[in-house]
């Protein structure tokens, strides 16, 4: 407990630049996979320029969940996803929606750092380039440039964009995959424990990265360190056994939780 | 019937042999097993071993000198005009006393000192199998017995089983590697006694290939001339129409069983696939030759083109059927090597699944699917039956796939089908073709195997 509470006096979490606008609403959502029921009823609101940490022990269901989000499960046959995800207004599992413009609004970013084995350059541009984002090439210099300015990649790979991408150390790679998730222009960015095969160097720079990007983005993150979520996230979800029992402004969840599992939870007695 | 029965005495005294050797090292410790350095096992396999080694080095000792020195005794004992006859005449004779002997030749009209010759190879055949049985049941009685002396708590047996049956791993690689090198060495002398003929440049450069050489000086339409760049052609333009199937459709193939079909459509049509594999090249073959080259023939006719019934485009279309399932079995399992990572990442970035394929999957498999192109390609390089059936005999220097041409494997399969005379130019053609075609599918495999390795490091 006291850690969390030193976690909580970390400056970065001082500027409540809050808005109550709701961006992704859930509402009764479960999954299946085949006969299995991986998650239940979840209900919970994603507002926009906050970051919201879902955290929970291993198989709780927020990877699943975040998941859920851009649609991914739909590339696991076995997945089937049941109630609404609303997100301004639309429901996105609704028969009108293309999963590919959706995912082209919500970008995630994955455990591990994948980049593709292109170069750097060509590590940003995808997106853009299979999106028809850029007209002339100059355009595309741009959104690259951008891209690994906000992802604080600029500076260190600027003389080397033609290098692969895969060549670069674990953090840069990560925020590469940060950079080009952030190069179609995104309005939501999920991230999946984007900082577990991270050392704590690393991790420190994205968690910097996440706060900053906070100011344009809708992020939802899922982590399994505590101390991670204090440190970045508004709100705060916690996940148990495919339920979500507890939500709310993170400084609540981690100093005066409602239930008996979360309280056990942070305290290191499940999990 | 006599190798049976010592066969099984053999296998008895191994058996026998573990089982004292078990005993033996239990009772030393008055079955605390705990106390022997190696599991009782290794002792009786200590023992058994022991046993059985030196029986096989006398077996095949027998197997690969009896012959000689039974012969060799034979030699001396014959008449001394028959002693004088050349080597192979002589070997001819031998035979022939070897078959009266087993009575298989039998008549009145016999010379008398081959009876008498044939009389002394039962009694020397007789005294050599009495001689090798005694000789092994003493070699594994002793290796029993010795072997059995050296148990003892510490004895450290299983090192020596452990040694042991890495040196027969060892013996056994050995064996194929000696036997690639043999083949290859035969190739080459073959080759080089060819080459002393005709001068490889000729060979590798010349235009005309006609390897009927006279006999007589008035035969005419048989000039010998060896220049293989028309069976060069030919064997490159089959390879190419084969691949120009195989590639496309194999590659087309294996993409869709890789990301597009759910895993039971995949669980169909992969083995439905590999049973093109399955099939017989003789089969496909007589498909060439009796259904797609007649076809193809007619075709051309209907709509005015002259088209040879065997016609290089029956064949490399059949082949390049046969060499599907190569390049889509392959190139499967290398797409499938590809992280799922890379998808995710390529999806969340809203990526259709053809944009992944095109631009994530294929850019990050190529290396291995263009390993397991080549390996087609020196597949169809090295293909005999479809060609011998399909292709044709006549070596035209062509690019026209309508044209009938030949291909090396099918010069070598004419050049040494039937009896032969293995000191003509013609005859010897055949071990170049082979070099040639050793040396180049060698190269291609090397190549494709190093591309492939090098790609699978990268992922694993």
């Amino acid at each position: 407990m006291e850690n969390m509470a030193m976690a909580l006096d970390s400056p970065v979490n001082d500027e409540p630049a809050v808005t109550e606008e709701t961006k992704v609403s859930a509402r009764d959502v479960g999954v299946f996979y085949g006969e299995a029921n991986a998650l239940r009823d979840v209900n919970i609101d994603f507002k926009v320029n906050q970051v919201t940490s879902l955290i929970g022990p291993s198989g709780c269901g927020k990877s699943t969940f975040i998941r859920c989000l851009n649609r991914m499960n739909d590339t696991i046959d076995s997945c089937r996803v049941v109630g609404s995800i609303i997100m301004d207004g639309r429901d996105i599992y609704s028969r009108d929606v293309d999963p590919v413009e959706l995912r082209a609004r919500v970008g995630m970013v994955f455990q591990k750092p994948n980049p593709f084995p292109k170069s750097i350059y060509d590590n940003i541009a995808y997106g853009p380039r299979i999106h028809g984002m850029a007209s002339r090439g100059g355009e595309l210099d741009a959104i690259v440039e951008g891209s690994l300015r906000s992802a604080g990649l600029w500076e260190e790979v600027k003389d080397r964009l033609a290098e692969p991408g895969t060549g670069l150390s674990g953090g840069q790679q990560q925020r590469l995959c940060i950079a080009r998730a952030i190069a179609v222009s995104p309005e939501v960015i999920l991230m999946d424990e984007p900082c577990s095969a991270l050392d704590p160097i690393a991790t420190a720079k994205i968690e910097e990265l996440i706060d900053e990007l906070r100011q344009n983005y809708t992020i939802v993150i899922v982590t399994h360190s505590m101390q991670q979520a204090a440190r970045v996230s508004q709100r705060t979800a916690f996940f148990h056994l495919g339920n979500l029992v507890e939500q709310g402004d993170t400084e609540h969840i981690f100093t005066n939780p409602d239930d008996d599992r979360t309280k056990a939870y942070i305290t290191g007695r499940i999990g | 019937m006599n190798t049976v029965i010592l066969l099984i005495a053999i296998l008895g005294l191994t058996a026998y042999g573990y089982q004292i050797g078990r005993r033996r090292a239990l009772g030393t410790v008055n079955g605390e097993r705990r106390r022997l350095h190696s599991l009782p096992e290794y002792h009786g396999a200590y023992v058994a071993l022991w046993c059985l080694v030196p029986v096989v080095i006398i077996v095949f000792a027998w197997l690969i000198f009896e012959t000689t020195i039974i012969n060799g005794i034979l030699v001396t004992s014959l008449p001394t005009e028959q002693q004088a006859l050349p080597k192979s005449q002589l070997e001819l004779l031998l035979n022939e006393i070897a078959n009266i002997a087993a009575g298989t030749r039998q008549g009145a009209d016999i010379d008398p000192y081959k009876i008498a010759a044939a009389r002394q190879y039962s009694n020397l055949s007789l005294v050599s199998t009495g001689l090798q049985v005694v000789l092994v049941l003493i070699a594994g009685g002793v290796g029993l017995a010795l072997a059995k002396r050296q148990i003892s708590a510490r004895f450290r047996s299983r090192h020596s089983v452990e040694r042991m049956i890495r040196i027969m791993l060892v013996i056994c690689s050995t064996i194929a590697i000696l036997t690639t090198i043999g083949i290859v060495l035969s190739l080459m002398f073959e080759a080089m006694r060819f080459f002393a003929k005709v001068s490889a440049l000729e060979f590798l450069f010349g235009l005309h290939w006609s390897p009927q050489t006279a006999l007589r000086a008035d035969q005419v339409g048989s000039t010998g001339a060896f220049g293989a760049v028309p069976i060069f052609t030919g064997t490159l333009l089959i390879t190419m129409i084969s691949m120009l199937v195989a590639v496309p459709v194999g590659l087309m193939s294996a993409i869709y069983m890789a990301e597009y079909a759910t895993p039971k459509v995949r669980g169909i049509v992969k083995p439905l696939l590999e049973i093109l594999a399955g099939v017989p090249t003789v089969v496909y073959g007589f498909f060439a030759a009796l259904t797609v080259g007649p076809f193809i023939r007619d075709f051309g006719d209907s709509v005015g083109l002259s088209v040879a019934s065997e016609s290089a485009l029956a064949a490399g279309l059949v082949m390049g059927i046969m060499i599907i399932p190569f390049v889509s079995s392959l190139s499967d399992d290398i797409i499938n090597a590809v992280p799922q990572s890379l998808r995710d990442g390529a999806y969340a970035v809203g990526a259709t699944r053809s944009e992944t394929v095109k631009q994530v999957v294929i850019p990050a498999a190529l290396p291995g699917i263009v390993g397991s192109i080549l390996l087609a390609v020196s597949r169809a390089i090295g293909e005999t039956m479809i060609v011998v059936m399909a292709a044709g005999l006549s070596a035209n220097l062509t690019a026209n796939p309508l044209e009938a041409v030949t291909t090396v494997t099918v010069q070598i399969v004419t050049l040494l089908v039937g009896d032969q005379e293995f000191d003509s130019a013609k005859t010897l053609a055949a071990f170049a073709l082979g070099l040639v075609l050793f040396v180049v599918t060698l190269i291609l495999n090397v190549i494709a195997l190093t591309v492939v390795r090098k790609y699978r490091e990268k992922y694993d």
